[in-house]
């Protein structure tokens, strides 16, 4: 029966892997160390726990007073117009910026210009570029919608350029063979292709701007996010979890329309 | 009757049935009404338009030259402490998800229940804002990394948690039939039948997630997350433009470099 050779070990099924073993022995070593960098220690952390008892004790039954739903209503119906507002001009601003980012259609130097550009917008948080329009054009909605503007051209315009890189040439090429001018090209051959996709990504888009218009209040962009930031310098934390909850929903019912939207144009 | 009766009118070709038509018109009339509302009822001041070129203008004359003093004083701690953020906080998020990813999993546990509790913690933890999760933990915490990664942390749930548990799913039963009949126990199918199936979706999720996460944990000192965005957060208040220069350059610099490492990550190894 022990019919194993001399001299070779017998095969174990599931052999030790070295590499991954000292791997984590190095990830361990680093979450150490960079716990000690980042000042970590249990402690702090127990009484932040003891500290969430208090808060969530506060923040306990959410705030539904008559002033507080005005002021949220107020704060809500000014996030949601930042949201439209800034997916339809950043959707109709995201498709020229694509088909010049495009490589098969555009030329050399305008398709290189078009993607650096995309790559500065894509690289910026919303939050950085809501505080550089809040100097530019002061605080209010208006600082909200360029913000995500530049957040929807980053995100669109790339998917545009990536799905007009992907399409079929035939087209383009049957309508060019016609002699057409290149805004016929555009309408008739690559636009059809693309179109499909685009809702679909332009109902992401609306889903990530409706997001983020929560977000850039904090620096003075307008919407909820400004009053969630300030219920929270005044304590008021039972409408601070009013806010959040409304927020949610609403982040919810988006993700449905998105979704209804995506089914219906595919 | 005409006399042949099959000349018929010749066959319409329509692309959609007429109630996807009215579906599609009452979809771009909602568009339309939604954004005439928007425009008419927003509150946007004319006067501040007005200066915004000079405006403009100012900002980047004040930025200008950039304080590069500033920066082994004050931002490059501030810069280590971001990159610790991120990486601990997607570190602790891809531990988190995973236990809730095995939850939601549903040819791993093959509750109903379990599975739509895992599947609202996933929806409710993206569902706040990385910011808005840092006020929370700022409020328990007191300033500083700790209240940053967490929210870093329990914000990736719900993406990294949602993928993996895709991958999980898509898992093949094959080498799962074999451990069972083996006799394996249920830790041991899990690292030796799922894991290696999951393994290479895991950590292109995780690299993916971190890439996002330096991004984030880069403007979360604004609201007390600690980091660069804390630095960027004195600048303002004190309105040291040129400070506030070095902090945005700093930013976009770590940002394309963790882009350029994630995609030789990708490229290498995955």
């Amino acid at each position: 029966m022990s019919a194993l050779p001399h001299g070779q070990p017998p095969r174990v099924a599931f052999p030790p892997n070295w590499p991954a073993r000292l791997g984590m022995v190095v990830l361990v070593l680093y979450v150490a160390y960079a716990s000690t960098i980042l000042d970590l220690t249990w402690n702090r952390f127990v009484v932040g726990l003891q500290q969430g008892g208090k808060f969530l004790a506060r923040m306990f039954p959410p705030d539904f007073a008559h002033d507080k739903v005005s002021l949220l209503l107020i704060g809500m119906t000014e996030s949601l117009q930042i949201a439209i507002v800034a997916t339809v001009i950043g959707i109709f601003l995201s498709l020229p910026l694509g088909l010049a980012a495009a490589r098969n259609l555009a030329p050399r130097p305008l398709a290189w210009t078009a993607r650096a550009l995309i790559a500065v917008f894509r690289s910026l948080h919303p939050i950085i570029v809501a505080i550089l329009f809040v100097k530019a054009v002061g605080f209010g909605a208006l600082a909200g919608i360029l913000a995500l503007i530049v957040a929807s051209l980053g995100f669109l315009s790339k998917l545009v350029a990536e799905s007009v890189e992907e399409m079929s040439m035939k087209p383009v090429e049957a309508v060019r063979a016609t002699g057409s001018r290149l805004l016929s090209v555009i309408t008739m051959s690559v636009l059809p292709q693309v179109i499909p996709r685009f809702i679909g990504f332009a109902a992401y888009q609306l889903d990530s701007n409706l997001r983020n218009s929560a977000l850039v209040g904090i620096v003075g962009g307008g919407g909820i996010g400004a009053t969630l930031f300030t219920a929270f310098q005044r304590f008021d934390y039972d409408f601070v979890l009013t806010i959040v909850l409304a927020i949610i929903a609403i982040v919810m019912v988006g993700e449905i329309v998105s979704g209804w939207m995506r089914r219906m144009f595919q | 009757m005409t006399p042949a009766g099959t000349v018929a009118r010749p066959r319409q070709w329509q692309r959609f049935s007429l109630p996807e038509r009215i579906m599609r018109s009452a979809f771009y009339l909602l568009v339309i009404i939604a954004v005439v509302w928007s425009l008419r009822t927003i509150e946007i001041i004319p006067e501040f338009l007005y200066d915004a070129p000079q405006q403009t203008g100012d900002l980047f004359a004040r930025m200008w030259p950039i304080d590069w003093s500033w920066y082994p004083k004050v931002v490059h701690r501030a810069l280590m402490e971001t990159l610790h953020t991120a990486t601990l906080g997607t570190i602790l998020a891809v531990i988190l998800a995973g236990l809730v990813s095995l939850m939601v999993a549903r040819n791993i546990t093959r509750s109903v229940v379990l599975n739509a509790v895992g599947r609202f913690i996933l929806v409710a933890t993206r569902s706040v804002h990385t910011m808005v999760w840092a006020l929370f933990f700022v409020a328990l915490f007191g300033p500083g990394a700790l209240a940053g990664l967490l929210a870093i942390a329990v914000h990736s749930i719900g993406f990294t948690g949602k993928f993996l548990a895709e991958a999980i799913e898509e898992a093949k039963p094959g080498p799962i039939e074999a451990l069972v009949a083996a006799g394996a126990s249920p830790l041991a199918i899990l690292i030796k039948g799922y894991w290696p199936q999951v393994k290479p979706a895991f950590l292109a999720i995780a690299t993916f997630r971190w890439d996002i996460n330096v991004r984030e944990s880069a403007v979360l000192g604004l609201v007390g997350g600690g980091g660069l965005g804390m630095a960027l957060d004195t600048a303002l208040n004190n309105l040291y433009w040129d400070q506030v220069g070095l902090v945005l350059v700093v930013i976009f610099a770590v940002v394309i470099v963790t882009e350029i490492v994630t995609a030789w990550i990708r490229n290498r190894i995955i």
